[in-house]
């Protein structure tokens, strides 16, 4: 997805003169594409989170499109008052990247582990969360972004993603978009970030078998009340994402169905449990323990 | 308008609109009524029409609580109407008690500490990049640069040889709860914005004469920080220096008697 990331970046920066990328130390073999073609439009902040994002507000004020990029929890914790108040309050383009979403860097510690990310961005109320689930839906964030710029933040795994899209599909926030070709019409999966693989595992299992696999790429507070409309629609939904359940994307989804609390509505959340806070392994090994591989 | 005489009005607005309104910060925003008056007199390009025109000289007000001497001034030079001071920290008013950018002439809201260099940084940055020639002032308290966002900012400024960009700090040595020197000492100062690459002057920061002069100075290629030595609570006899003047709001008696001081 990084790769993709960068790719479709400096494509879209050939034409858009306004789209700046600053770094906070990160993104080796990652960003050099973008720095060696627009170095005016380029930046290393080094290792200043709260001044990267302060100083990429101050630029969006001024007519750039920002992206601040660094891994895990950096750009996002670390300056997480100046999102609030400088990015979101404002309502700046800035879009905050974040490489290593969910358990990525399983094996680096907690410290890398950006399984609470979901839950501090989607508490502002301009912030469009893009989290992509393959190459394809990653490229379709990047275009909308940048053809739609606002605060935003792009929640990216790492690298050598499969894609489940044989093109770049249409994206539009808060819309549910359909990954299988076939399955169940009233029981769905729908998976945000880079669990979409995870998804296809969940409809081999016997509970969720054949369930029609969507994806949800883009989404944010202003999206929430009308999932419950969609919702209505099945007799079984499973969410799935790699973030803990608090503040996670499961729970937006339950939010979104509270006046419904006593209908029909079934929601199974699958989401991270906290008893891999603190754990270190492989991706593979930590989504196992925390209960969203099957 | 002369600035002196801005700033005895901009001093009765501020008793006023903090009395008015039952708010705080009141010695705060009388400690830095000189340097904000001197710099919409003498210093920063603005068109009062044009708010928001290109070639504005951009401030950022980073220690957001003193707000009401900003307003006082926009208002007084026509950005607002002078009436519309009296909604100052009203339900629902854009005249927050902190800094707004929702009034007219505002760049950015500020509120917590360590924001505002962050931000104007970006804004010269941009400047520079865009190869324009307007300038940026960040206006920081000094008990602010206990904030580690200010020293990113600080670094990276120089770094970039960011030469359009004047932080100015006001200097009164007074804190939240006790002085600077007690809470975190933050001399030698000139010599840590030196240390850190930035073009360094000191200035008393009530004397217009010369924070004119020094505000539209520029250097080759280094970004200038003014250490303004101020007195909080300046230009009323009992809030001078005092640490409850930080939170206290003036009742009508005390009112009085400040607005009674505000002579030439």
């Amino acid at each position: 997805m990084r790769n993709t990331f960068i790719e479709e970046l400096v494509d879209l920066a050939r034409v858009n003169k306004k789209i700046a990328l600053i770094v906070g130390d990160l993104g080796y073999k990652v960003v050099e594409s973008f720095a060696e073609e627009f170095p005016d439009r380029f930046i290393n902040a080094g290792v200043a989170e709260q001044n990267m994002t302060g100083l990429a507000a101050g630029m969006a004020s001024e007519g750039f499109h920002v992206f601040t990029y660094s891994i895990a929890n950096f750009p996002t914790y670390r300056c997480a008052e100046q999102i609030r108040n400088d990015i979101d309050y404002h309502n700046l383009p800035v879009t905050i990247v974040s490489v290593g979403g969910g358990l990525s860097y399983g094996n680096l510690g907690y410290s890398h582990h950006a399984v609470q990310d979901y839950a501090l961005i989607r508490s502002m109320p301009n912030m469009l969360i893009a989290s992509p689930g393959d190459p394809m839906e990653t490229r379709a964030c990047i275009r909308y972004l940048v053809n739609n710029p606002q605060p935003s933040y792009l929640r990216l795994g790492k690298a050598g993603e499969p894609n489940f899209h044989k093109e770049v599909p249409k994206v539009e926030p808060g819309f549910f978009l359909k990954v299988s070709e076939v399955g169940l019409i009233d029981k769905c999966i729908i998976s945000t970030g880079a669990t979409l693989g995870l998804a296809h595992e969940w409809s081999q299992h016997q509970d969720f078998k054949d369930y029609t696999i969507y994806s949800m790429p883009l989404w944010g507070m202003k999206y929430k009340n009308f999932q419950e409309n969609k919702l209505k629609q099945y007799a079984s939904v499973m969410t799935l994402e790699d973030h803990l359940f608090d503040g996670g994307f499961g729970s937006w989804m339950l939010e979104s169905v509270y006046r419904n609390i006593n209908k029909a509505i079934t929601l199974n959340c699958k989401a991270l449990s906290s008893d891999i806070c603190g754990m270190v392994g492989s991706q593979e090994f930590l989504n196992r323990i925390g209960g969203i591989k099957p | 308008m002369d600035s002196k005489n801005l700033a005895l009005i901009v001093r009765r607005h501020i008793l006023n609109m903090v009395n008015n309104s039952g708010g705080s910060h009141i010695a705060s925003s009388l400690s830095i009524v000189d340097i904000v008056t001197t710099l919409y007199s003498s210093v920063i390009h603005y068109d009062i029409n044009n708010p928001y025109c290109e070639n504005r000289d951009r401030f950022i007000l980073s220690k957001g609580h003193a707000c009401a001497p900003v307003y006082a001034t926009l208002a007084e030079l026509g950005f607002f109407s002078i009436s519309d001071l009296e909604l100052y920290g009203r339900n629902n008013s854009v005249l927050m008690n902190h800094i707004s950018h929702k009034v007219p002439g505002v760049e950015f809201s500020t509120g917590a500490l360590g924001h505002g260099l962050p931000f104007g940084v970006g804004k010269s940055m941009a400047a520079k990049k865009l190869n324009k020639s307007w300038r940026t002032y960040v206006l920081l308290s000094d008990g602010e640069l206990d904030e580690g966002s200010n020293w990113e900012a600080f670094m990276f400024a120089a770094h970039h040889k960011l030469k359009n960009l004047t932080a100015i700090i006001d200097y009164n040595k007074l804190q939240s709860l006790d002085t600077v020197e007690k809470t975190l000492n933050l001399e030698p100062l000139i010599d840590k914005f030196e240390s850190f690459g930035w073009n360094v002057t000191i200035i008393d920061g009530h004397d217009h004469e010369n924070l004119a002069l020094e505000l539209n100075k520029t250097h080759d290629y280094k970004p200038r920080v003014i250490i303004a030595h101020t007195t909080k609570g300046k230009g009323v006899s009992f809030m001078e220096n005092k640490v409850e003047w930080h939170y206290k709001t003036p009742n009508k008696e005390e009112l009085e008697i400040a607005l009674q001081e505000q002579k030439m």
